[in-house]
């Protein structure tokens, strides 16, 4: 065999000129050329270090071999065995800190770019119509309720679909996908794919209850009188605000509020859909994670002439995505690192008109591993604003905790759960996702959906708790 | 989806929506809300409740046609469908038996203070029903109110029904004559309750006001519905609707209220 490339195969992109001025979809994906090219680049370990790093445990040897032999029906059957949403996971997966962090070629070289593989295997499948469904294990007349349908709440219903049971999901929203729909802009993650895969599980047999909100519409322990079981993946639903003067005023969004806006409600095609949003001009968004970069780059293709990332730390500790930063980068996002907002200033008539930022110093390590940020006195200065998103983070929606006694709620509202099986304090109920470990990704939620999935299917086979 | 089972203008402006909505039916309690869409296009529109029927699945509100979104609700016919009806949402009031509560209910409010009046009635209280408009024609439900009251008393602002003037300034001349008031809810635009809360102030009678805030997905993720109460910011769609009048920030509420005003004329104008 040839030796590998050291580089990764590109893929082709919007150039950022362009990309700006729409929502559509930055990459473009692999040909299937360009898959069996770079797929070859894997040396097919006989002890594949990669999977180790893969939340769902996929066989990424398996996939990627096959793709390089062309069998790309093979390879999008062999991811499937252990991803239900490859098409999702392909495009929005941190794969350097997972998967390709451990491919053996990232010692000396780029190491296969396992991400866009993914995605290339799930959407040559989409290309050719109506996808085959996995099969279905005989009927076990079990029911099992889900509660949000996002990442988690998708791969339970998929993985007990097919285990036998019967599984109803429940969704507050008026459409499926959570954080897929409501938060990751269509430019990240077109939103036609979200609801494929959520098509595909009803056509395995999902029962979909939209518009439904479990905690008043129905307790978790009425769920219990009609359900064997019931998942919570109710995801990290309150923002976070900084508690700063003026942060009220008119023209400050949470970074759900203004995602919401432009994602699940449209506010990009305003007025064709109804629901408005601010088209700012000069835009800070406060935070440095992949929801500030998503936040950033929407205000961009609003139209604004300055988008600007204030961010307490330095570059080198965002938690966002390199590839997110980057293609932030390339946009004309402006960044001011090391300084943190202390209060906003309206215009009299109740909109945000300034904010106030202090410069910070890097100290002392955190909790977090991170050097804390420290204030420099006397250094305060303003920035003109008309519109502020504060992406912060998010704690776990209170609605269930609050409406379901005995389960038990760690400090921050997470419910608390055993991290092996999702089990909770009561009996019946499994957690997992956002709501238990507070504001994280979607592969993490996706793999405590397969281990609970796998613990509820014990659990109503044998009725041992 | 949920059928619409009637929907009219009742009074100039204001129009009864009643919609099929059998569990959400089941479910309310007095001081929740629900959201609707009145189509695939549509915004999340949160309103109040102004009555439920648990037998006939029914569930009815008031709305005011204002803009793009509420003149989509005033098309509605019967038979229709809504692809989002969503509740209940919000914590409900506390219901207890109170010597003499006063209801306060103007525009849409006075269908929503209608199933408050009807559960303190139940609970044993005694209970003062105040409804204002501008004038006699602009009334609504005065015998359901009555039904549910000990006593029903009318403002107009030009007299032509009940007492000339506003409900707000007629609470404060009760107060002043030293009824013992318990407690004072009020539903209704803006204006009023800040109003009521005003009139109640200086008599430092227990006052909750149902507000109506901006919202999106009215389940406390987005925190467009941010209020302040007693200095501390709270979701309206969470922890409220229903707030203390005497510690809400008003000021801040109507300004957070019209921050779509100019995105508004443009939707309507297109």
């Amino acid at each position: 065999m040839a030796k590998p490339s050291p580089y990764k195969t590109k893929m082709r992109e919007q150039p950022p000129r362009e990309r700006i001025r729409n929502f559509q979809e930055v990459p473009y994906g692999y040909s299937p050329d360009e898959a069996m090219v770079e797929a070859q680049r894997c040396l097919q370990c006989k002890k594949p270090s990669c999977i180790q790093g893969c939340p769902v445990e996929i066989d990424i040897p398996g996939f990627i071999g096959l793709i390089a032999q062309g069998d790309f029906a093979g390879a999008i059957r062999r991811l499937k065995e252990k991803n239900v949403l490859p098409a999702v996971c392909g495009r929005v997966c941190p794969q350097e800190e997972q998967c390709e962090k451990f491919c053996v070629l990232g010692k000396k070289m780029e190491p296969v770019a396992i991400g866009r593989l993914e995605r290339f295997a799930a959407d040559w499948e989409a290309a050719q119509g109506e996808p085959e469904l996995p099969q279905r294990k005989p009927t076990t007349g079990k029911r099992i309720a889900v509660v949000g349908a996002g990442p988690a709440g998708l791969t339970v219903a998929g993985d007990l679909i097919q285990l036998g049971h019967e599984v109803t999901i429940f969704e507050a929203l008026h459409e499926a996908g959570g954080v897929l729909v409501y938060g990751i802009p269509e430019f990240r993650l077109p939103k036609f794919i979200v609801a494929r895969e959520v098509e595909n599980l009803c056509r395995m047999g999902v029962k979909l209850v939209k518009n439904f909100v479990v905690g008043t519409a129905k307790t978790v322990d009425e769920l219990l009188k009609e359900f064997d079981a019931v998942f919570l993946g109710t995801g990290a639903g309150l923002p976070w605000f900084m508690q700063i003067p003026g942060e009220n005023l008119n023209g400050i969004y949470s970074a759900n509020e203004y995602l919401t806006r432009v994602n699940l409600m449209k506010a990009y095609l305003f007025p064709q859909y109804d629901t408005p949003i601010q088209r700012g001009q000069r835009v800070a968004t406060i935070g440095g994670g992949n929801v500030a970069m998503d936040s950033a780059r929407t205000a961009l293709r609003l139209g604004a002439e300055h988008s600007i990332v204030i961010y307490r730390r330095s570059r080198v500790e965002m938690p966002a995505r390199d590839e997110e930063i980057h293609h932030a980068e390339e946009e004309g996002v402006e960044f001011q690192f090391l300084t943190n907002p202390v209060g906003y200033y309206g215009d009299g008539g109740g909109w945000v008109k300034e904010v106030e930022c202090i410069r910070m110093r890097l100290g002392e390590p955190d909790s977090s591993g991170r050097r804390r940020p420290v204030p420099i006195e006397g250094s305060n200065f303003r920035i003109p604003v008309d519109t502020v998103v504060v992406s912060i983070g998010n704690s776990p929606n209170p609605l269930i905790p609050s409406t379901t006694p005995g389960l038990e709620t760690g400090k921050h509202g997470n419910i608390i759960t055993d991290e092996l099986t999702g089990k909770t304090s009561k009996r019946g109920v499994f957690a997992g996702g956002d709501v238990a470990t507070g504001a994280a990704t979607v592969i993490l939620a996706m793999g405590a959906g397969r281990r609970a999935a796998r613990a509820i299917d014990e659990y109503v086979r044998t009725s041992r708790w | 989806m949920n059928k619409v089972v009637q929907r009219e203008m009742i009074v100039p402006n204001i129009h009864l929506l009643c919609l099929s909505a059998p569990l959400i039916a089941s479910k309310l309690r007095p001081g929740q809300f629900v959201i609707i869409r009145p189509d695939q296009t549509g915004e999340r529109i949160p309103l109040t409740v102004a009555d439920w029927d648990p037998h006939g699945g029914t569930v009815t509100c008031f709305f005011v046609q204002v803009g793009t979104s509420t003149a989509k609700l005033a098309r509605l016919r019967p038979g229709d469908e809504v692809p989002t009806f969503v509740g209940p949402l919000g914590k409900p009031l506390e219901i207890n038996q109170l010597e003499r509560v006063v209801l306060v209910g103007g525009c849409y409010g006075i269908g929503s203070i209608y199933p408050v009046a009807r559960a303190f009635k139940e609970a044993g209280s005694g209970v003062v029903v105040m409804i204002e408009a501008h004038s006699g024609f602009l009334l609504y439900w005065q015998d359901r109110l009555k039904g549910v009251s000990d006593e029903l008393i009318i403002s107009t602002g030009d007299g032509s029904v009940g007492q000339k003037g506003r409900s707000p300034s007629h609470l404060a001349q009760l107060l002043a004559q030293g009824r013992r008031v318990d407690l004072v809810v009020a539903m209704g635009c803006t204006f009023m309750m800040n109003a009521v809360s005003e009139a109640t102030r200086p008599f430092g009678v227990r006052t909750i006001v149902g507000l109506n805030t901006v919202m999106v997905d009215g389940t406390g993720m987005c925190g467009a519905c941010r209020v302040e109460v007693g200095g501390k910011t709270l979701f309206a769609c969470v922890d409220g609707p229903n707030f203390d009048g005497h510690q809400v920030n008003w000021e801040l509420l109507r300004a957070r209220r019209q921050a779509y005003y100019q995105q508004e004329t443009i939707s309507a104008e297109r």
